[in-house]
């Protein structure tokens, strides 16, 4: 495209399952406690 | 829902239900407003020739491509829909526990949450190891078939009770290795008790270690004296360069708070990058008067700050001394899952503190307020008080209002329950000066993913 580029197409963020499995780490756990953010979490489900 | 906004003179639109992010210029820029303005839908005639006649023929090539993407599901996706019973069939798990080492400090930092180490009690307190256990015991059985399990050890400052912290750390691998379960270990310290020998043992045994600093020296000890009014930052900055040249490419973060003394907290980011790689820094929380509080009038010069360090970042990874911002650490195609990202930290649900005494509470934010306690790991079988469970079960972002009508939402998740209890008196209120924060501080992570992006393709 001429006038926009892409740089993330989008994604599909729900798990086959349907539901969420609960083994990702608490984001208040890692470095913010108090800023709420989970974006910087990663997915530990493997199935997904 | 799309946001569309600048950010280092770039033009960047983002949709916040696909995750697809774009780079456009000027003219197309202006021509997706005019389709946001419109619903998502092309402008009607009228507008198109409005349009048309601003920026010429441009005006229809932007609009072909912005029809394109629509198409694709790369702008104005749908809405996706979830409820609490898709969230967690089963039930949500505590599988998260932030273990209170100590009440008890060596530093008097101004604007300590835990009333510099006491959280308000009047008298400091050391976890024994039976207590600790049972705090351990209480985790695995409330964890259920949860795997993952993740807990801090905090404080107060828990290198003061280091005898429990390695009886701890060894019961933890003790049960980790029985019950087949994954007990990941954090600790967050001052750094001022860190010797060689306890650098090891933290490197040995911990998943990830996280490091007060504040930065700048003069910014440091305005913040964080110890217990005799003296400045720390020479010593605690001593001790961080070698804790992080021993720990490798192991997991850590030099973790600092922001108040209204420093709004130029990017120069504070700057040099905690020239101790260590791996940079942490957060808004103060503070209640109203205590004159280092952020306050709203604070927010265009902390925007500014966001903005200068995004771009420093960048110019920090062409020279090739890049370093990690948490904030700014975001992956757009696999990072967690719609329900995580609707769920958010699970205060109280999949997350609670235990104090030294035993007491359970929702998180580390709310110990020691008393009608926030939910229980006691003394008490066998411990049960949790439901009520004060409830108030978090449905701390869900599709029932909070004010969220639905944010791009922002699917980031922080409603945004921390114990700030927004702090700033309105409810869990599920909106502290909004904290979203303006957070609203910034995406709109560098996405910036910053978009030109990592396009010097990839280069």
């Amino acid at each position: 495209m001429k006038h926009i580029k892409t740089v993330q197409k989008a994604c599909n963020l729900k798990p086959l399952s349907g539901h969420a499995c609960g083994e990702c780490q608490t984001s208040c756990q890692s470095a913010c406690k108090t800023s709420c953010t989970v974006a910087n979490q990663k997915c530990e489900n493997r199935a997904r | 829902m799309i946001h569309l906004f600048q950010f280092q003179g770039d033009f960047l639109a983002y949709d916040s239900e696909s995750q697809a992010l774009h780079l456009l210029d000027e003219i197309a820029w202006s021509v997706l407003a005019a389709y946001q303005e419109n619903g998502g839908h092309r402008p009607d005639a009228a507008g198109l020739d409005r349009l048309a006649r601003r920026h010429g023929p441009e005006a229809a090539e932007c609009a072909a491509e912005i029809d394109q993407l629509i198409q694709d599901g790369d702008l104005f996706a749908p809405p996706e829909q979830a409820t609490l019973a898709q969230l967690y069939p089963d039930g949500a798990r505590i599988k998260s526990m932030c273990l209170h080492l100590c009440h008890d400090c060596n530093m008097r930092c101004t604007y300590c949450f835990a009333g510099t180490g006491d959280f308000g009690t009047g008298h400091r307190t050391m976890l024994d190891e039976s207590t600790g256990r049972k705090a351990i015991e209480f985790l695995l059985e409330a964890s259920g078939d949860r795997h993952n399990l993740d807990i801090d050890f905090f404080g107060g400052e828990p290198l003061l009770n280091w005898p429990v912290v390695v009886a701890l750390t060894r019961y933890c691998e003790q049960r980790s290795r029985e019950t087949g379960k994954s007990l990941r270990l954090t600790i967050t310290t001052n750094a001022t008790l860190l010797d060689d020998e306890k650098i090891a043992f933290i490197n040995e045994h911990f998943k990830n270690c996280v490091l007060s600093i504040d930065g700048r020296p003069e910014v440091h000890d305005r913040m964080r004296p110890d217990a005799g009014g003296h400045g720390t930052y020479d010593r605690v900055a001593r001790h961080i360069r070698s804790f992080v040249a021993a720990r490798g490419d192991r997991e850590y973060y030099l973790r600092a708070t922001f108040t209204r003394h420093n709004l130029d907290f990017d120069q504070d980011v700057l040099h905690l990058a020239g101790l260590g790689s791996q940079v942490s820094v957060e808004p103060v929380v503070a209640p109203a008067g205590s004159g280092y509080e952020i306050r709203p009038e604070d927010l265009p010069a902390i925007e500014a700050a966001y903005e200068r360090l995004a771009a420093a970042m960048l110019d920090a990874e062409e020279r090739g001394e890049g370093f990690n911002f948490f904030h700014y650490m975001i992956d757009l195609s696999e990072g967690p899952c719609f329900f995580k990202r609707l769920k958010g930290c699970g205060v109280g649900t999949e997350y609670c503190a235990v104090t030294p005494e035993g007491d359970i509470y929702p998180c580390h934010q709310f110990v020691g307020i008393e009608s926030f306690k939910m229980g006691s790991v003394h008490e066998q079988p411990v049960r949790l008080d439901p009520a004060v469970q409830a108030q978090f079960a449905h701390l869900l972002v599709p029932d909070k209002p004010a969220c639905n009508d944010c791009w922002a939402r699917y980031f922080c998740s409603g945004g921390c329950a114990a700030n927004a209890w702090f700033a309105t008196g409810r869990v599920d209120g909106l502290y909004e000066t904290g979203c303006r924060m957070e609203r910034k501080r995406l709109e560098g992570a996405l910036w910053l993913e978009a030109r990592r992006k396009l010097r990839q393709a280069d």
